[in-house]
């Protein structure tokens, strides 16, 4: 189980608390959403959740223990803005096969073609790089995927898309999902539960 | 007012040492916009619709060639002009803030988007003060640095800098994704206002629903094709009977609230764009005709269309 | 809308051919490779003919002293009779190596202050920068003389204090490009993968720095050349009997007033050439190697 305890997140120690409280728990094989309007702190949440961040108070735990500070975390971050999360310098090839080699029923599923391999990021859409990061995120190791907005940059079809090829291998693999998206209509078709920031926060 | 005619924008592209390539990133755009109304662009990103803006503005990059035809009022678009309408006449809103000039006080680029459409310095000031009225922003916003404004407020002087100098085509490209709920509504708002103006407003986004809550008309792009233009009327079913395009169809089903069904594959690539159809190996309707030659944009119930099976 | 219809359906487009010499020149990569191979075949000229030429023209002659610019002495000589032109290769020549050495010293140590700088922050950060400012806020060529005059001037004096002095600047902007790099989502999540520090610094920031480290040791290089001409100029850099462009110009001081003109224009335009053309170099392979502009 991922679980967050009793978080509070402030940006330095002399300025306010962004939201303190904060508790939440994803089950494996579970999909939770979290809504909140922007500004409100979910990416700091999502980063916190994924390892990204470790300023802050209280505890996220997984399976009981904290999460690893070195080697591959368990619970992975999807980004927003993909072309932000690929080295700009690299192929594709590296990008996709950077933590672990994807399957091809997983490739499939998300639509990556073998032809985008030798290409460079700026040469392939945000639609057809988010498809690569999701593939990168979900290796064997992979218990819980953090999805930070992950298709409010994309159009409707490319969008059910990815979640579709997502819910198909958390099924398989028993993976925890957290929806964290504004997208009432998005959340209320993918998600078992929906967790409001807005309520949970002090 | 706008009509875009068969517009064509390729990149010319390095490969190995100096061999280059052809990127054909817009092949067939065909788009109206008439005063008084909003047509909304939409599609998935590398479909063209930001280029189809850059194209508009004249500021795609160095290594671009254009071809086809654009029409302002009557009149043929060629770099020259486009540059002298520019600010004038044709106005963008962009996407974010990064496009306003991080070092120097919000008021001042306002003022100075006045004066670029001709406005003296006197006249420009006070056309600022009005367009910070009308969009709501306290002159005291006027004084802060664009990094120090909050993404609703940032939205409303992207507006005024856009409308500042009386332009009767605006260009949004994206300007909602992000934002606040409230702050989506609000700006939708006054796009719609300034299309009820009497202006022409052109608002691309990816985001169908968005576009349906203010557009007149809906152009869908297609791998740098128009594949279709929809009143925004024939949105409206989850299955989307009225609709022409296979591809719109998908598009509109996809969405959460309807069936959440997406269609496999992706976008052709641009160096290898198909020679028939270039939906058709995504196409549920294909036929070997489809493969045959590119479709052309034909009237069908109203509204247009690129397909033989519509 | 029926403007929009019957319309010819849309052409298809040609690939373009790989082109050969004829079209070269429209080929702005190809223009960008030019101007690079002009560069460094002007740089290897000047090593290469002032090798071949040993100590031809650098002996005295006194019956051709103070001759104008002719065909056999294109840069004049001056009032020992020496032929101008083989001293100007040979100065050059000096220069270039000078200058690469000191370059490439200032370049590594601006890299390596840098990298470190960026990568342990805290003390390491605070120590580097204030060194960087130390050096950035000091009068430069009060600064090198100083050094240079230390160190007991000579080859090896110039080389250091150019090298010693001009590291700040490519320190500066490499902390800065590590800093970003450090803070950039690829790199945050690599991490999470469980890549070491290690193995991101080798895969996600290398081929950021690579590129930073080569444009900043080109344009290093004409400061340090101009930089040794200055100091031997003012007589604390190069020993006054070796043929340093620097010496040339302060000798030909003597002599501006009397007419002969020949003794310092064309030996400093020939610097000027020198150190333009390092600086078009690294223009250069700066747009070929900057993904933004790579594809002008």
């Amino acid at each position: 189980m991922l679980k967050a305890t009793d978080l509070s997140f402030r940006y330095a120690k002399d300025k306010p608390w962004v939201w303190r409280g904060v508790s939440l728990s994803v089950e494996p094989g579970e999909v939770v959403g979290l809504s909140g309007p922007s500004g409100l702190g979910k990416t700091t949440l999502a980063k916190i959740l994924a390892g990204y961040l470790s300023y802050y108070t209280g505890q996220v735990t997984y399976d009981d223990k904290p999460l690893p500070k070195n080697g591959y975390c368990p619970v992975q971050l999807i980004f927003q803005h993909p072309e932000l999360a690929v080295n700009p310098r690299w192929r594709i090839s590296q990008v996709l096969y950077e933590g672990h080699t994807p399957d091809e029923s997983l490739l499939k599923a998300l639509g990556v073609s073998s032809g985008w391999l030798s290409r460079w990021p700026q040469e392939l859409s945000g639609g057809e790089l988010q498809r690569v990061a999701v593939a990168r995120a979900l290796g064997p190791q992979t218990r819980y995927l953090i999805a930070d907005e992950m298709t409010t940059m994309l159009d409707a079809n490319t969008q059910a898309l990815i979640w579709q090829a997502v819910l198909g291998h958390a099924q398989r693999h028993n993976l925890g999902v957290l929806v964290v998206s504004h997208d009432a209509p998005l959340l209320k078709r993918l998600c078992q539960r929906v967790i409001s920031l807005e309520a949970v926060m002090q | 007012m706008l009509v875009v005619r068969n517009l064509a924008v390729s990149f010319t592209q390095y490969e190995v040492g100096l061999k280059q390539r052809q990127l054909t990133v817009i092949t067939q755009l065909d788009l109206e916009a008439d005063a008084g109304e909003v047509v909304a662009v939409v599609g998935a990103s590398g479909s063209g619709k930001s280029l189809l803006a850059h194209a508009l503005l004249g500021i795609l990059p160095p290594n671009a060639q254009v071809s086809g035809e654009l029409v302002f009022k009557g009149q043929h678009l060629d770099p020259a002009r486009i540059e002298s309408l520019r600010g004038r006449e044709i106005a963008l809103i962009p996407q974010s803030v990064s496009y306003l000039d991080p070092l120097q006080r919000v008021g001042p680029q306002v003022q100075r988007a006045a004066q670029l459409s001709g406005a003296k310095p006197p006249a420009a000031k006070i056309l600022q003060q009005q367009a910070f009225a009308r969009y709501d922003l306290k002159a005291r916003v006027g004084r802060l640095f664009p990094f120090q404004v909050s993404g609703g407020m940032a939205r409303r002087v992207l507006l005024a800098t856009a409308t500042v100098g009386q332009a009767e085509l605006i260009v949004a490209d994206e300007p909602t994704p992000g934002l606040h709920p409230t702050v989506v509504v609000e700006t939708l708002k006054h796009l719609r206002e300034l299309a009820d103006e009497g202006k022409a407003v052109i608002l691309i986004t990816h985001d169908i629903e968005a576009a349906l809550q203010i557009a007149d008309r809906v152009a869908v792009f297609y791998a740098g094709t128009t594949v279709e233009v929809a009143a925004a009327k024939d949105f409206d079913d989850p299955e989307g009977t009225n609709l022409r395009h296979p591809y719109t169809k998908a598009l509109w089903q996809a969405l959460p609230q309807n069936k959440f069904r997406p269609l496999a594959g992706t976008q052709p690539p641009p160096d290898n764009l198909p020679s028939g159809c270039l939906f058709a190996d995504r196409c549920p309707l294909v036929i070997p005709e489809c493969e045959a030659g590119r479709p052309i944009l034909r009237s069908v119930r109203a509204g247009l269309v690129r397909c033989i099976r519509a | 809308m029926s403007t929009l219809l019957n319309q010819s359906p849309a052409p298809t487009s040609t690939p373009i051919q790989h082109r050969k010499i004829a079209g070269f020149l429209s080929n702005r990569r190809g223009r960008t490779l030019l101007i690079i191979g002009l560069c460094l075949l002007f740089f290897a000229s000047v090593i290469v003919s002032s090798n071949l030429m040993g100590n031809n023209g650098l002996g005295t002659d006194l019956n051709t002293r103070h001759t104008a610019p002719t065909l056999a002495h294109p840069f004049g000589t001056d009032w020992l009779g020496r032929d101008m032109f083989a001293r100007t290769v040979r100065g050059l020549s000096l220069s270039l190596f000078v200058g690469l050495t000191a370059a490439a010293i200032s370049a590594v140590l601006g890299v390596i202050l840098g990298t470190l700088s960026a990568t342990f922050g805290g003390v390491v950060d605070t120590a580097i920068t204030w060194l960087i400012d130390v050096f950035m806020s000091l009068p430069h060529l009060v600064l090198l003389i100083l050094i240079a005059f230390v160190v007991g001037g000579g080859v090896q004096g110039v080389i250091i204090s150019v090298a010693v002095t001009h590291w700040p600047g490519l320190a500066r902007i490499m902390r800065a490009e590590v800093l970003q790099l450090k803070s950039t989502d690829y790199v945050l999540l690599s991490a999470r993968l469980g890549h070491s520090p290690w193995w991101i610094a080798r895969h996600h920031m290398l081929p950021h720095l690579f590129p930073q480290f080569l444009v900043g040791l080109i344009l290093l290089f004409p400061h340090a050349i101009l930089h040794e001409a200055a100091i031997t100029f003012i007589g604390v850099g190069l020993n006054p009997t070796t043929p340093a462009i620097g010496i040339i110009l302060a000798e030909s001081t003597r002599y501006l007033s009397a007419g002969y003109w020949w003794l310092g224009v064309l030996p400093g335009l020939t610097l000027l050439i020198a150190v333009k053309a390092f600086d078009i170099l690294g223009q250069n392979v700066r747009s070929l190697l900057d993904p933004k502009t790579s594809h002008e």
